[in-house]
């Protein structure tokens, strides 16, 4: 009998381990999936929390529930991965050999990699909402804030979902707004890129929404650190950023575990074929989801996208194949707006998001890079889609791994 | 686009970043560093070689990674060119602007 072993029971491990359940069955394959951790969270509801929106019940799950009963859960720590001998160390102590290792160990934030952040203001006045903690934290200050200064602020990229930031800015005029106190508050977005988001389409129509709102961006701002004295943010140009409130995105990395097995770069992301999805180093090995360095958003779309083609290669590679080169690094995200309205980006790789009609070219219903109800309707529907249709390794009808060009208003 | 510079006519893209580096030479970064307002250092050029060398070994450059190379600190990439450093670096480097990841 062979071993696939899955590392990470979040999105992107969970769904390969339910896409790969029905073509590696036992006696042939014995499949397993590491995780430390009980609960399974539906991480983009961490961006409604803090506005009351979501409660955490709405947002957390068991891991358990969503692993199949054909594949052995293992929860227990994983110390190291030894890729030379085709081995896993757990922290129990045991070894787990497999034939087939796939990583989905995730992303999270470091605030720790800048100077102060995780100072004495820490979830007093600066907050993250990137960990279930950050987010809740953020919730009972925003309950009784009575507003000034906020700055909502990115450290560097990449970063898990970064449109997330900009839906938070959104969110939080819409949410004052609805507490008759908008005008106590100053919003500012600030950013180390030099616009609101890294395509020029997207960017445009989202600083258009950000000015609309009376929302201030600070782009090109690189932090050096956080002075919790004078609650400014300093970047190395010396600009200095005052906030009341700063809600910040830390810098993100990969876990700590590609750091004690040598398998990561500066920030513990594993060297990835982008087209393939098969590590650079070792040919029994892949990587999905925000794990990887693949050029690709870290978002659990992406992560959705490439499950459907490692299913593909890895069944390829069994049979000694040559893989597909086929992922194009096609995101598809809803961006909140606020009042009840969202917009929606499809991108991949080479094409960048623009307007048109999604998914059926010409009709919609939902329309890319414009505001409507519909598209907001489509987000809050896609909690229950992830839970019941995405986590399951379910094909969404009608949306393919990659991007379909049809419908799309391109130059 | 066609642009002329120190004598010499380059292509470069909406944004000014040369297109094709075999028409850049040290006067031609030297009039787009001046198009900047920096003058150019010993230790400028110094970073301007490791940024084209690192292109040509095509690994993505990020301030971070330019943080830990050992030719610079952040700080001092700052000073010495202002502002956003790695956009106006690469730019008189003649080398393509850094992908920011998505």
């Amino acid at each position: 009998m062979k071993n696939l072993v899955i590392l990470g029971a979040g999105t992107a491990g969970t769904m390969m381990a339910n896409h790969l359940q029905h073509h590696l069955k036992q006696p042939d394959w014995h499949i397993s999936i590491i995780d430390e951790k009980e609960e399974h969270h539906y991480q983009p509801g961490y961006l409604f929390l803090p506005f009351d929106i979501y409660a955490p019940e709405d947002i957390i799950k068991t891991i358990e529930e969503f692993i199949p009963k054909d594949v052995q859960l293992i929860k227990n720590k994983i110390s190291r991965i030894l890729p030379a001998e085709n081995k896993i160390q757990l922290g129990d102590g045991s070894e787990l050999c497999y034939d087939i290792l796939i990583i989905a160990t995730g992303a999270k934030i470091a605030p720790e990699e800048t100077e102060g952040m995780k100072g004495t203001e820490w979830q007093k006045s600066v907050f993250d909402f990137y960990s279930y903690e950050g987010s809740l934290a953020l919730r009972n200050k925003l309950r009784t804030w009575e507003g000034g200064k906020l700055v909502i602020h990115i450290t560097e990229m990449p970063i898990k979902c970064p449109v997330a930031p900009l839906e938070f800015a959104f969110l939080a005029d819409s949410f004052f707004k609805h507490k008759h106190m908008r005008d106590k508050v100053e919003i500012t977005y600030v950013t180390p890129l030099s616009g609101a988001f890294t395509k020029p389409k997207a960017t445009e129509a989202l600083e258009h929404l950000l000015h609309e709102k009376g929302i201030t961006i600070e782009s090109d701002f690189a932090i050096e650190m956080v002075d919790n004295e004078k609650k400014e943010i300093i970047d190395y140009g010396g600009k200095a950023i005052p906030f009341d409130l700063l809600v910040t995105v830390p810098t993100n990395k990969g876990d700590e575990l590609m750091e004690r097995s040598g398998m990561g770069d500066d920030l513990n992301y594993v060297p990835t074929n982008k087209a393939t999805l098969q590590s650079k180093d070792y040919k029994n090995i892949f990587v999905l989801g925000d794990a990887s360095n693949i050029p690709a958003s870290k978002a659990g779309s992406v992560a959705h996208f490439e499950a459907e083609i490692l299913t593909d290669n890895i069944l390829l590679y069994i049979k000694g194949e040559p893989l597909k080169e086929e992922f194009d690094g096609h995101a598809n995200c809803f961006v909140e707006t606020g009042n009840g309205k969202a917009l929606l980006i499809d991108f991949n790789y080479t094409h960048e998001p623009v307007e048109g009609t999604f998914p059926f070219p010409g009709i919609g219903p939902l329309r890319l890079l414009k505001e409507s109800r519909m598209n907001h309707m489509g987000k809050l529907a896609f909690r229950w889609i992830y839970w019941n249709v995405l986590l399951k390794g379910t094909h969404i009808p009608f949306v393919s791994a990659t991007m379909s060009e049809s419908g799309k208003h391109y130059a | 686009m066609e642009k002329t510079i120190a004598g010499k006519n380059i292509t470069v893209n909406e944004e000014g970043y040369l297109t094709d580096f075999s028409q850049w030479d040290e006067k031609v970064g030297e009039a787009l560093a001046a198009e900047a307002n920096i003058p150019l250092s010993a230790r400028h050029w110094e970073i301007l070689t490791y940024l084209q060398n690192e292109h040509k070994n095509q690994v993505a450059l990020s301030i971070r990674r330019i943080g830990k190379s050992g030719v610079t600190d952040i700080k001092e990439f700052y000073q010495l060119f202002p502002t956003a450093p790695l956009k106006t670096a690469t730019k008189i480097a003649g080398i393509p602007k850094p992908a920011s990841c998505i």
